[in-house]
């Protein structure tokens, strides 16, 4: 197993926002994270980044075998990890292209990565600064392409972006999960989605949903998603685990 | 008695408006003199101290040289045609026509600081363009203190005739950090028609020193002043307030400024521009950073007719400790038609930037080094390559004491 999350709780400031989460996700694989506004989706992929104040209560992360819990989000990144954050900051005077170059590690050239999301004229504007938010998804992802991450987290990629930018983050998805590639896949990706539309460009292999701070079920995530569609969030809770 | 020298006395004893009052009877003006030299000859100064305040004693890329040590001028020279580098004694001697522009700019009588320059009036330096003359590479100016206790008075005067171009580049230094001085230094500018004056000056002073500078510019039409101010090592008071007299239609002002405060630091730094005619502009921008020190960062813009455009931007942050940044923006629009913004922001460095980054791999020491340099850069345009790498050389400098 590339993620392993066993029972994991998490707090922020004594309020409980994860209880006894369970998830793991092999080599190669995608995962769908599904669940309703606050339902603390997008606390796991911190949990799993180890980002905010967030307090792990009890349980354990271990990712390439090794037990994370407990490591600064930097070496979980240096490790392997990547996220696409869902409202990233402004960072003032610092260039794209800057950012680009230190945090790559594979002598990649920000030129070339940028020209592959149509990204060129942003590469010397400030970090997020006036961004769209299609702009701000594709600055995301460009930084994951120069991390090149074994596993990424991706928060709602598809929301606040066009329909004309959807099919390149799409793509430059299937890129960082190696979609093209079969029976060699090693990226594995775990993404939260509310509308679905990320499913049409990146297949997945498994879906859950998030519901009472925790892993309610997975299975298949078409199926998942259309539960859902059909009988909201609360049709979960009616359906036997 | 000269009109000037009794209006000067008139103000011996005058405090400043800002900044604390300094007792003169702490330093001494007494300082040897030292020889003249030719530039790669000088060595009484410590070369590595004025690099980093932007002067390079190899003289290389630059388009003239004047160096001041204490109270004597130790070198003047000039490599360009149609620049002139001279230093104001000698100036004053050669061109009669020059007193007409001694203290036109800024009032003798201004507070004790601007008398103490007339009634002790040391040297300083003249750079002048001859109308048309374009220099592509800066002259560089430094202002050296080396005797202890000394108190530098100088007076430079600096005029760019009609249609020049003149970048220029200050660095204020000190010997060694133990020693104690005060700087006091008045400069007129004088921009004529379609002329620009770019004027970078980096302070490098030390934990003892007094800075007093007393600056003025006088911008006619169509002529443009880029004032950049980079303060980034430590110095025990520091104030200055220059004023921008934008009295041409379509003068153009921008002032970039970056102040770093460290414990036992106190600076109060701001600019003020007159926009008094038509279609002028004026731009203000300043970074101020403390770690401990204390910072008052000023800005005024007057605007004194209609079709006039100015933006004020202060920026402050407060790394760690006790440190204090108070940013006072003030915009005085006098008639209708006036366009004048201002922007202001004080606080600490962002959580959520500084864990953004350690999600990409950075540590946490790396990120806040990283958000701090993208807080100090300030995109200036209209200068010679050679001094943006001045001013980001001084920036990384600092930076590795911030940690």
């Amino acid at each position: 197993m590339l993620l392993e999350i066993e029972n994991l709780s998490v707090s922020v400031e004594g309020k409980e926002l994860l209880k006894d989460v369970n998830l793991s996700l092999d080599r190669g694989e995608t995962q769908m994270l599904f669940g309703e506004n606050g339902s603390g989706k997008t606390s796991l992929l911190m949990a799993i980044m180890g980002l905010g104040n967030y307090r792990i209560d009890s349980g354990r992360i271990i990712f390439k075998g090794k037990d994370i819990t407990n490591l600064p989000p930097y070496e979980r990144a240096r490790m392997g990890i990547g996220i696409m954050f869902q409202r990233p900051p402004t960072i003032r005077g610092l260039k794209v292209r800057q950012v680009l170059e230190l945090i790559q590690h594979n002598g990649v050239d920000p030129e070339e990565l940028a020209s592959q999301l149509n990204f060129s004229q942003f590469l010397d504007r400030d970090l997020n600064l006036g961004f769209s938010g299609g702009e701000l998804k594709r600055a995301e992802l460009l930084q994951l392409m120069a991390q090149d991450p074994d596993l990424v987290l991706l928060d709602e990629p598809e929301s606040g972006v066009d329909l004309v930018n959807i099919s390149l983050i799409g793509q430059a998805i299937r890129k960082l999960l190696q979609k093209d590639l079969h029976r060699k896949r090693e990226k594995a990706g775990l993404i939260i989605t509310h509308s679905g539309f990320i499913l049409d460009y990146v297949e997945a292999d498994k879906g859950c949903v998030l519901v009472n701070k925790t892993i309610w079920c997975t299975g298949n995530p078409h199926e998942i998603l259309e539960g859902i569609r059909k009988n909201g969030y609360e049709g979960c809770l009616t359906c036997q685990r | 008695m000269s009109e000037i020298r009794k209006k000067a006395e008139s103000a011996a004893n005058k405090p400043a408006k800002y900044g604390p009052d300094i007792d003169f009877n702490q330093y001494t003006t007494e300082a040897p003199d030292y020889p003249e030299k030719e530039l790669e000859e000088i060595d009484i100064v410590n070369p590595d101290t004025l690099l980093n305040a932007g002067v390079d004693i190899t003289g290389q890329g630059r388009s003239g040289s004047f160096v001041q040590v204490d109270r004597t001028v130790i070198h003047t020279s000039q490599k360009e045609e149609g620049i002139e580098v001279l230093a104001m004694r000698k100036a004053l001697e050669i061109y009669p026509w020059l007193k007409d522009y001694v203290w036109k700019a800024v009032p003798v009588d201004q507070d004790k600081y601007t008398a103490r320059a007339e009634l002790d009036f040391q040297n300083g330096y003249f750079i002048r363009a001859l109308p048309g003359a374009v220099s592509t590479l800066p002259v560089q100016a430094c202002l050296y203190l080396k005797s202890n206790n000394i108190n530098q008075n100088v007076h430079n005067i600096v005029i760019a005739e009609e249609g020049s171009e003149l970048h220029i580049i200050t660095g204020c230094a000190t010997d060694s950090p133990e020693i104690r001085g005060l700087h006091v230094g008045i400069s007129e500018f004088y921009i004529k028609k379609n002329a620009k004056i770019s004027f970078t000056m980096i302070h490098n002073w030390a934990e003892k020193i007094a800075v007093r500078p007393r600056s003025a510019i006088i911008i006619e039409e169509g002529g443009v002043f880029l004032n950049n101010y980079v303060c980034l090592n430590p110095v025990a008071s520091l104030q200055l307030y220059p004023t921008a007299y934008l009295s041409g239609r379509g003068a153009v002002a921008r002032f970039n400024s970056i102040l770093l405060a460290r414990p036992g630091t106190h600076m109060d730094v701001g600019s003020r521009a007159i926009l008094s005619e038509k279609d002028t502009r004026c731009e203000m921008i300043a970074r101020a950073l403390s770690t401990g020190g204390e910072i008052i960062s000023r800005g005024l813009m007057v605007g004194e007719t209609d079709g006039v455009k100015g933006h004020l931007e202060c920026r402050g942050m407060i790394l760690k400790g006790e440190g204090r940044i108070y940013a006072i923006p003030e915009l005085d629009g006098r008639v209708e038609g006036v366009d004048l913004s201002h922007e202001a922001a004080v606080g600490k460095i962002a959580r959520e930037e500084v864990e953004y980054l350690m999600a990409r791999g950075l540590t946490e020491d790396e990120a806040v080094a990283t958000i701090v340099r993208g807080f100090m850069r300030v995109d200036i345009e209209g200068i010679p390559d050679v001094l943006k790498k001045q001013i980001d050389r001084a920036i990384k400098l600092s930076e590795t004491s911030l940690m």
